[in-house]
């Protein structure tokens, strides 16, 4: 079971560690990074397992706002993406 | 394996295009809970609702969480009032109040069923109930009101419309100090759907299980965003395949929100209904799809066109993705709702009689427009005639919800706030159709052959 971390907004130092601190600090594991920096901007799209997660999808979202509170963070199952784009 | 192309795109949809699901509709039969006693009768209705229904506005708010996908609206929808009415008796009103305090206790934001079917004439409860409903829709919050006055295979009850002319001008009349919200919650119906989940004209019919889960989803701003990246010169055959194939991504989230909440709820899963409902925000309209495709405004010459080739495009597309979708299925255009159809007819560009031909091939009906204050109730009785008429003809759906705006004229606006949004009065005809409509009895059924 996996879920998808999308975190933008703009570019300071310590994101990437801090969101997956938050990921650890759960028990859940990062499988895939994809980032970039447009402009000053930051986006990242990070693919984790959720299989031992130690909370809630949403309880997830709350600790990385926490570290993370000028960014915006979803947390998003990832069966709505697998449903939607695969028959 | 997940690509970021697609993760992007769902995202795209959800923030920016104004994806959501727009309800969960839970129907629930209310036949066990007839009673000869009135009072016994109500206190049932409220304790099997609240049972059945008690977790469903929680359940709604975890699969939003756990998608990231917003569920606008939850709502249940009940066995028409009016059987119930025929076993007990008494004030038909004592229903809807039982029906508004258990939408209240349960955190709902309607409730439908307030109901009555009587295309092929009326039955003990009905007529009882028909009247009581301006009074019903005045006195509660939540209720949702409908009348099915006509069907192909039985004709139009034409006593039926001409009581519901006066009925609609008597639900605005009782709640003209509330900008006439009455009526909107009104909905008059001809050949309607017995699992549609979208409100005003839910309502939980007689063939359903005791109890299931019906999903709406919508996502007006989706097909247009899609259709925007199309070239200006790609062939219509494109179009309608771009649209179709939005729509199948769309109803398949729809899918997956409506067997999670079954399942999280241990009720049997319903329909999905996949229409195209506009909401007033930007770029959340049927109005600006039609744009889209290449008409300078909507209501001009060749938007007929274009609503048969969306409708019949999004039908296409929900019916490959989902192995049960029901109810409306369509575009709706509710002229109040969608802030292209708002300019559309504040400009003049979008008339009644442009409206009714739209209704031939759209998936609903006349909804939500806003008539003269001073429109006779005979009008609207001929008006919610033709509609039915093209209906039955038809053999589709369609439904009339107008709004006699009592006290102002045409041009002027009623602002009803929220998801209703802001209805421009539209002009009428205003040769008298009283005679024809006062003859009552009934149409009958039409031909289903020789069709020409």
């Amino acid at each position: 079971m996996k879920a998808v971390i999308t975190v933008i907004g703009k570019d300071m130092v310590g994101i990437l560690a801090k969101v997956s601190t938050a990921c650890a600090e759960s028990n859940v594991n990062v499988v895939e990074v994809t980032q970039s920096i447009l402009d000053k901007y930051f986006a990242m799209i990070m693919l984790v397992d959720i299989q031992h997660m130690e909370c809630s999808l949403d309880e997830l979202k709350e600790s990385i706002l926490q570290e993370v509170p000028t960014m915006t963070v979803h947390v998003m199952h990832e069966d709505i993406f697998n449903s939607m784009h695969r028959i | 394996m997940l690509n970021m192309k697609d993760i992007m795109e769902t995202m795209t949809m959800i923030q920016e295009e104004h994806l959501d699901i727009r309800t969960i509709t839970m129907g629930i039969s209310l036949l066990d809970c007839c009673d000869t006693d009135i009072d016994k009768s109500c206190e049932k209705v409220y304790e099997k609702i609240c049972r059945l229904a008690g977790n469903l506005v929680q359940t709604g708010e975890e699969i939003e969480k756990k998608y990231g996908i917003p569920i606008v609206n939850k709502r249940v929808s009940v066995t028409p009032i009016a059987m119930l009415t025929a076993v007990s008796g008494g004030d038909p009103v004592k229903y809807a109040h039982a029906l508004d305090k258990a939408a209240k206790k349960i955190g709902v934001n309607f409730i439908g069923g307030y109901t009555a079917l009587v295309q092929k004439g009326f039955a003990a409860g009905d007529r009882e109930l028909i009247e009581s409903i301006p009074r019903a829709l005045a006195e509660t919050d939540f209720v949702c009101s409908s009348v099915n006055v006509g069907s192909t295979k039985a004709g139009i009850n034409m006593d039926a419309v001409k009581m519901m002319g006066n009925v609609v001008k008597e639900a605005s009349q009782l709640t003209s100090d509330r900008q006439c919200i009455g009526a909107a919650k009104l909905v008059v119906f001809c050949n309607a759907p017995e699992d549609n989940p979208f409100m005003a004209g839910a309502f939980h019919g007689v063939g359903e299980p005791d109890c299931v889960i019906n999903v709406g989803v919508s996502g007006p701003g989706v097909v247009r965003a899609a259709l925007s990246k199309l070239p200006k010169d790609a062939p219509l055959s494109e179009v309608a395949d771009l649209i179709k194939k939005t729509a199948f991504k769309i109803t398949r989230m729809g899918q997956l929100v409506g067997s999670e909440a079954s399942a999280k709820l241990g009720v049997p899963f319903g329909i999905i209904d996949l229409s195209l409902a506009p909401t007033p925000a930007v770029g959340d309209s049927v109005a600006h799809i039609l744009k889209e495709i290449g008409l300078e405004q909507c209501g001009t010459h060749g938007t007929t066109a274009a609503l048969a080739m969306l409708n019949d495009a999004v039908k296409k597309g929900g019916v490959m993705a989902s192995s049960s979708v029901g109810g409306l299925s369509g575009a709706f255009i509710p002229v109040s709702e969608d802030a292209g159809m708002i300019d559309a007819a504040e400009a003049g560009t979008l008339t009644l009689e442009k409206l009714e031909a739209m209704t031939a091939v759209c998936s609903v009906g006349l909804d939500m427009i806003v008539l003269p204050g001073d429109t006779p109730a005979d009008t609207i009785s001929a008006i919610i005639a033709d509609e039915a008429a093209i209906g039955m003809v038809n053999s589709k759906t369609t439904a009339v919800r107008v709004i006699p705006a009592i006290g102002h004229e045409a041009g002027e606006v009623l602002d009803f706030g929220g998801l209703l949004g802001t209805g421009p009065i539209m002009k009428i005809n205003r040769k008298s159709s009283s005679v024809m409509i006062q003859r009552g009895g009934r149409i009958p059924a039409p031909m289903q052959s020789l069709k020409n």
